[in-house]
C-alpha cells in the first residue's frame, strides 16, 4: 500500500509496489494527461514533479514515492494558465502533443532552478524531453517568453 | 498520389449536396455527438446541437444557436487540419469564425475515401469544402431573403449574417426557422462561383489550432487514454519474425506468478495481419508487461530470420546493376538528343543509399476494440481507416458494416498509422474474449512491429555531350515496396502493363531538363519478405531526393558550374517541365524561383570560415501531380579531426501555392525539416536477424533540442491551388547537408545517416 499526495489530494493504491508511478496515475488515478511513451526514461513524455522536482514516472516504482507531492500537467496551474501555459499556447508549440505534458512538467522544474535560463542551460535539461514532432525551435522560444513575461512584472518595483 | 486522389475525388463527387433543412436535427445530430471528437474540448467531448440544425451537406452543420460544426475525415496528429480544412469552409460560408467548431468523424461509408497522408489534405479538400461552403452561403441567402421579405439578389452574407440593406438575420435564426431548401447537383457545385482572391476574410490569416490548448493542460485524448469499463489489458509477446512465424508451444508458467495475469490467447488471424503473436492478458497494464517477459513462446520462424541491413542493400545493389528487372516509368521523354550510350562525351554514375528508419511515433501503437450490439468497435489513432477496415472484417470474419473505427487524437503519425495493422490483435482478442481488450505495445514492441522505412539503394547516370550539355539521364532505385506489400491495389500501372509503387520512386521523376530520361522502380523482394515496408514521411523522396540532389551537386561540379547556376539552367519549365494547371502552373520556373531565392538569402558566395559551406537542394514534394516547390541551403561546419558534421543554419524557401494557415504552414516546414535533418544525421538503424536492432532511445538517438540549428524559414507568396506542406521539406534537408559537406571539405558522402566515422573515414581516403 502507497500513500501519497497529487495534485493536492491525497491517494492511496494498493497496486504492487514496483508498478511504475506512471500507470497508477493515468490508470487507477485516471490523469491521463501524463504520457507513456518510452519506458526506460529516455523521452520525458511521463515527466511529472515528485515533490517539485522533475521525475520520470515511467521508472519510478509507486512505492518509492510514498508520502511524496506528486503534481501531474493537469495539476500545475489550477486554471491551466502557468506562465509557460500561457507561452505554450500563444506561440502554438504543440503538433501532436503527445510530448508536451512531459516538455512543459520538465521546463517548469528547470525554471526553478534556472528563472532565466540560457540556451546552455535550456539544451542541457531540455534535451531529455524528445519531440518528435521536433517543435523545439517553439519550447525553446515559449520557455523565453514565460521568462520574460514572468520578470516583468517582478522587474516593475525595482524601477 | 494521383490514384488516391482520383478516387477521394470520385467520393466526393458521387453525391451532390442535399441542402435542406434537417428540422429538429434528430438523426444526423445524435450520431454526430456520439461518433466524433471535438479537438477543442477537455475530453474531445462534441457538444451536442441546439434546437434545429441546417445539414447543407455532410460536411457541415448550423444550429440554431449558430454553431457551424465542420465535419472533418482527417486524422489530427499535429497538422491542426481539422483548423485548416475549416477555414476553407468557413470563408466561403461567410460564417462567423468564433461559431465555428470541428469534429474528427468515426468511419461510415459515406465519407469515402478515409486518408490522412501524402499531404494531401489541404489540397484535395480545398475544392470540396470551397463549393460546399459556398452552396451554404447560396442557400443561406435565399432562405435568408425570404424570410425579410427581400430579393436574394440584395443581400450579401458575412460573419454569420444575412444582410440587406440595414436589416440582417443570423444563420442560426435561419437554421432555426427550418425553412431553408436547396439542392445541388455535383454539376451546380462545380459552377459555383468561388470568392476572388482578394475577398478571403480567413485563408492566410493567422488563427488559433483548434487542438492547441487541451494539448498543453493534459486534457487532450488520445488512442491510449481510451477505456470502457470491464477491459483488461494485452501485451503482445513479439514474434521472431514479422510475416509467417508460427506458435509452437507456450509455456505460462513463469508468467502466471505475476499478480493480475489472467490467461495468454494465441492469435487465429484470418487476416494474417499477426502471425504468430500470442497476447498476455492481464487485469493492468503492468501485471501485462511483465507476465510478457516472463512468458516462454517458441515458434518456427518465418522468412527473413536470418537478413541483415547489409543483406538487403547488397540485394539492392545487385538489382540496380542489373539491366532487367523492375519497371521503367513513362517519362514524357525529350528526344532530341541521343539515348544513354550514345553520347559523344563522358559519362558520370554514383551509387547512394539509405539505412533503414524508424517511425518512432511517440505515443506507441495501441488500440481499445470490444463488440457492442454486434458491432465491433475499435478505438484508436488511425490515418487510413478505409485501408484497414476490410482487413478488420476479414481478421473478425464479420462484414464490413459491422465494423467502426472511432477517432481519437493520434500521438504522432508520421505515416506509421497508415497501417492500421496494431487494430487487429486488439479486435481478435476481444472477440475471442467476449469483453473489450485495451492492446497497448511497449516501447521495444513497438519498435519490432514498425512498418519501417525500407533502406534503399539507387544508381543514377549522366551522359553528356562533347560539348559538356547532359544529353541523358538514367535514375534506378531500389527499395522495399510499401504499398505492393500493404495495399497492393493502388500500385502504379504503366503504358506497358508494368506495375509499380509509386510512393517508393516518386521523386525521381524531376523537373530538370536532362534530355533522355529514364527512370526505373525496382522492388527490393527481400525486403517484402523480411519486415513489412512502410510509408514514412515523405516515403519515397525521403530517398529519391537524397540521391538526385547529392548527384546533381556533383554533376555540377563535375562540369565545374556552381551548383545553384547549375540547377537554375535545367530548371527552365521548358516541354514536359512546363507545368499545367491548376495544380502545376509555372512548372519548374517555380522551382528555379525556390532554389535562387533560398540561395540568396542564405548568403550563396559569400565568404565562410574554414571547413564551413554551404550547400543546396531543391524538390517538387511528394509528386509531379501535386509539386511543393522547395528549396534548403545548408550551412555546416565539419570538425577534421572527429568527423562531427555541425548543422548551423538550415534557410527554407517554400512554394505551396494558397497558404491555407500561415503558422501550421510553419509548423509543418519547421517540423520536417528537422526530421530531414534527424534522418540524415542522426537516425538511421538496420536489420540484424530479421528484426531491427535499435528498439528504443538507449541506442536509437533522434534529434534533440540541443542539436537544432538556426532556421531561416519562407515562403512564396502565392494564390496558385495550395498543395501539400507535411512533407515536402524533408527531403532537401539531407542531400544539401551532404552537398554542404563536400563544399566544406571535399568529401562525398552517398549514404545517410552520415555518421562521424563515415566522414572521418572519407577525410583518410
Amino acid at each position: 500500500m502507497t500513500r501519497f499526495m497529487i495534485n493536492g489530494r491525497s491517494v492511496v493504491t494498493t497496486v504492487e509496489d514496483d508498478t511504475p508511478l506512471l500507470w497508477v496515475i493515468r490508470d487507477d488515478i485516471g490523469l491521463t494527461g501524463t504520457k507513456f511513451g518510452c519506458g526506460i526514461g529516455m523521452c520525458g513524455a511521463c515527466t511529472v514533479h515528485v515533490g517539485g522536482r522533475a521525475t520520470r514516472s515511467c521508472i519510478t516504482p509507486v512505492a518509492s514515492v510514498e508520502g511524496a507531492d506528486v503534481t501531474t500537467i493537469e495539476g500545475l496551474d489550477p486554471a491551466s494558465n502557468h506562465p509557460l501555459q500561457q507561452a505554450w499556447r500563444d506561440l502554438q508549440v504543440p503538433q501532436c502533443g503527445y510530448c508536451q505534458s512531459g516538455q512543459i512538467m520538465q521546463a517548469a522544474a528547470m525554471l526553478k532552478d534556472f528563472p532565466a535560463p540560457s540556451d546552455a542551460e535550456i539544451d542541457a535539461v531540455m534535451t531529455g524531453n524528445l519531440c518528435r514532432c521536433m517543435t523545439y525551435v517553439r519550447i525553446r522560444a515559449a520557455i523565453k517568453q514565460a521568462v520574460r513575461k514572468t520578470a516583468a512584472p517582478m522587474a516593475e518595483p525595482q524601477a | 498520389m494521383s490514384r488516391l486522389s482520383t478516387a477521394a475525388d470520385q467520393a466526393f463527387s458521387r453525391r451532390g449536396f442535399l441542402v435542406a433543412s434537417a428540422a429538429g436535427g434528430v438523426a444526423f445530430g445524435f450520431a454526430r455527438v456520439l461518433a466524433a471528437i471535438d479537438p477543442a474540448t477537455p475530453g474531445s467531448v462534441a457538444a451536442p446541437a441546439t434546437g434545429p440544425s441546417f445539414e447543407p451537406t455532410q460536411w457541415f452543420a448550423i444550429d440554431a444557436a449558430g454553431i457551424v460544426t465542420v465535419n472533418v475525415i482527417r486524422a489530427e496528429m499535429g497538422q491542426h487540419v481539422g483548423t485548416a480544412l475549416a477555414r476553407i469552409l468557413a470563408d466561403e460560408l461567410e460564417a462567423a469564425w468564433d461559431k465555428v467548431r470541428i469534429v474528427h468523424v468515426d468511419t461510415d461509408p459515406k465519407w469515402g475515401l478515409m486518408v490522412t497522408g501524402g499531404s494531401w489534405s489541404v489540397w484535395q479538400t480545398y475544392p470540396v469544402f470551397s463549393q460546399a461552403g459556398a452552396a451554404g452561403r447560396i442557400a443561406l441567402i435565399e432562405a435568408g431573403a425570404k424570410l425579410m421579405g427581400v430579393s436574394p439578389t440584395a443581400c450579401t452574407a458575412s460573419a454569420g449574417m444575412v444582410r440587406a440593406g440595414g436589416r440582417s438575420m443570423s444563420y442560426g435564426d435561419i437554421a432555426k426557422s427550418g425553412t431553408v431548401a436547396r439542392q445541388f447537383t455535383p454539376e451546380d457545385l462545380k459552377a459555383l462561383p468561388l470568392k476572388p482572391v482578394k475577398d478571403r476574410r480567413l485563408i492566410g490569416k493567422p488563427v488559433h489550432g483548434f487542438d492547441i490548448d487541451p494539448k498543453i493542460n493534459g486534457t487532450a485524448v488520445y488512442g491510449i487514454d481510451a477505456k470502457v469499463p470491464g477491459m483488461v489489458y494485452a501485451r503482445p509477446k513479439m514474434p521472431p519474425t514479422r510475416n509467417g512465424a508460427k506458435v509452437l508451444s507456450v509455456d505460462e508458467s513463469a508468467a502466471k506468478g505475476v499478480k493480475g495475469y489472467l490467461r495468454h490467447l494465441v492469435l487465429e488471424d484470418p487476416s494474417d495481419t499477426v502471425p504468430g503473436w500470442v497476447l498476455v492478458i492481464a487485469t493492468s497494464y503492468w501485471a501485462a508487461v511483465k507476465a510478457t517477459d516472463l512468458l516462454n513462446v517458441t515458434w518456427t520462424p518465418g522468412p527473413g530470420a536470418t537478413v541483415t541491413e547489409q543483406a538487403l542493400l547488397a540485394h539492392g545493389v545487385v538489382l540496380v546493376a542489373k539491366a532487367e528487372g523492375g519497371v521503367q516509368l513513362d517519362i514524357a521523354d525529350d528526344d532530341s538528343t541521343p539515348a544513354f550510350g550514345n553520347t559523344a562525351g563522358q559519362n558520370i554514375e554514383q551509387r547512394y543509399t539509405t539505412a533503414t528508419v524508424l517511425h518512432f511515433q511517440l505515443e506507441p501503437l495501441n488500440a481499445l476494440a470490444f463488440e457492442k450490439d454486434g458491432v465491433f468497435e475499435i478505438h484508436a489513432g488511425n490515418q487510413w481507416q478505409s485501408l484497414i477496415l476490410p482487413t478488420l472484417a476479414k481478421a473478425l470474419a464479420v462484414p464490413e458494416s459491422k465494423v467502426v473505427m472511432r477517432s481519437y487524437l493520434l500521438g504522432g503519425g508520421f505515416g506509421r498509422r497508415l497501417n492500421g495493422d496494431y487494430t487487429v490483435p486488439a479486435a481478435l482478442a476481444a472477440k475471442a474474449l467476449k469483453r473489450p481488450v485495451k492492446l497497448i505495445l511497449t516501447r521495444e514492441d513497438d519498435v519490432r512491429f514498425d512498418s519501417v522505412r525500407s533502406p534503399s539503394v539507387q544508381r543514377l547516370r549522366m551522359a553528356f555531350g562533347n560539348d559538356g550539355q547532359i544529353q541523358a539521364m538514367e535514375h534506378h532505385a531500389c527499395a522495399g515496396w510499401p504499398t505492393q506489400v500493404l495495399a497492393g491495389a493502388l500500385l502504379a500501372k504503366t503504358k506497358k502493363g508494368g506495375q509499380y509503387d509509386p510512393f517508393a520512386i516518386a521523386g525521381a521523376d524531376h523537373w530538370y531538363d536532362v534530355g533522355h530520361q529514364s527512370v526505373r522502380a525496382v522492388a527490393n523482394d527481400l525486403a517484402n519478405t523480411t519486415f513489412r515496408p512502410g510509408w514514412l514521411r515523405s516515403v519515397g523522396p525521403g530517398w529519391t531526393n537524397w540521391a538526385l540532389e547529392s548527384f546533381m551537386d556533383e554533376a555540377a561540379h563535375h562540369t565545374k558550374t556552381d551548383p545553384v547556376a547549375f540547377r537554375l539552367k535545367l530548371l527552365t519549365g521548358k516541354g514536359r517541365n512546363a507545368g499545367s494547371a491548376p495544380n502545376a502552373v509555372g512548372g519548374a520556373l517555380r522551382q528555379a524561383e525556390v532554389v535562387r531565392r533560398a540561395a540568396a538569402k542564405a548568403g550563396w558566395g559569400i565568404a565562410l570560415p574554414a571547413d564551413t559551406a554551404l550547400g543546396i537542394a531543391t524538390s517538387f514534394g511528394q509528386e509531379r501531380d501535386m509539386p511543393t516547390w522547395s528549396a534548403c541551403v545548408a550551412q555546416v561546419h565539419v570538425d577534421r579531426a572527429t568527423g562531427v558534421v555541425r548543422v548551423q543554419k538550415l534557410t527554407l524557401v517554400v512554394d505551396a501555392g494558397t497558404i491555407v494557415d500561415p503558422d501550421g504552414a510553419l509548423a509543418q516546414v519547421q517540423g520536417a525539416a528537422l526530421w530531414g535533418l534527424s534522418m540524415a544525421l542522426h537516425e538511421g538503424t538496420g536489420f540484424e536477424a530479421g528484426q531491427v536492432k535499435d528498439t528504443n532511445l538507449d541506442t536509437y538517438m533522434p534529434l534533440r533540442i540541443a542539436d537544432v540549428p538556426d532556421l531561416d524559414i519562407s515562403f512564396v507568396e502565392s494564390a496558385e491551388v495550395p498543395v501539400g506542406l507535411g512533407e515536402p521539406a524533408t527531403t532537401v534537408v539531407g542531400p544539401a547537408i551532404g552537398n554542404a559537406i563536400f563544399a566544406a571539405v571535399g568529401v562525398r558522402l552517398r549514404h545517410i545517416p552520415i555518421t562521424p566515422a563515415a566522414v572521418l573515414a572519407e577525410l583518410k581516403a
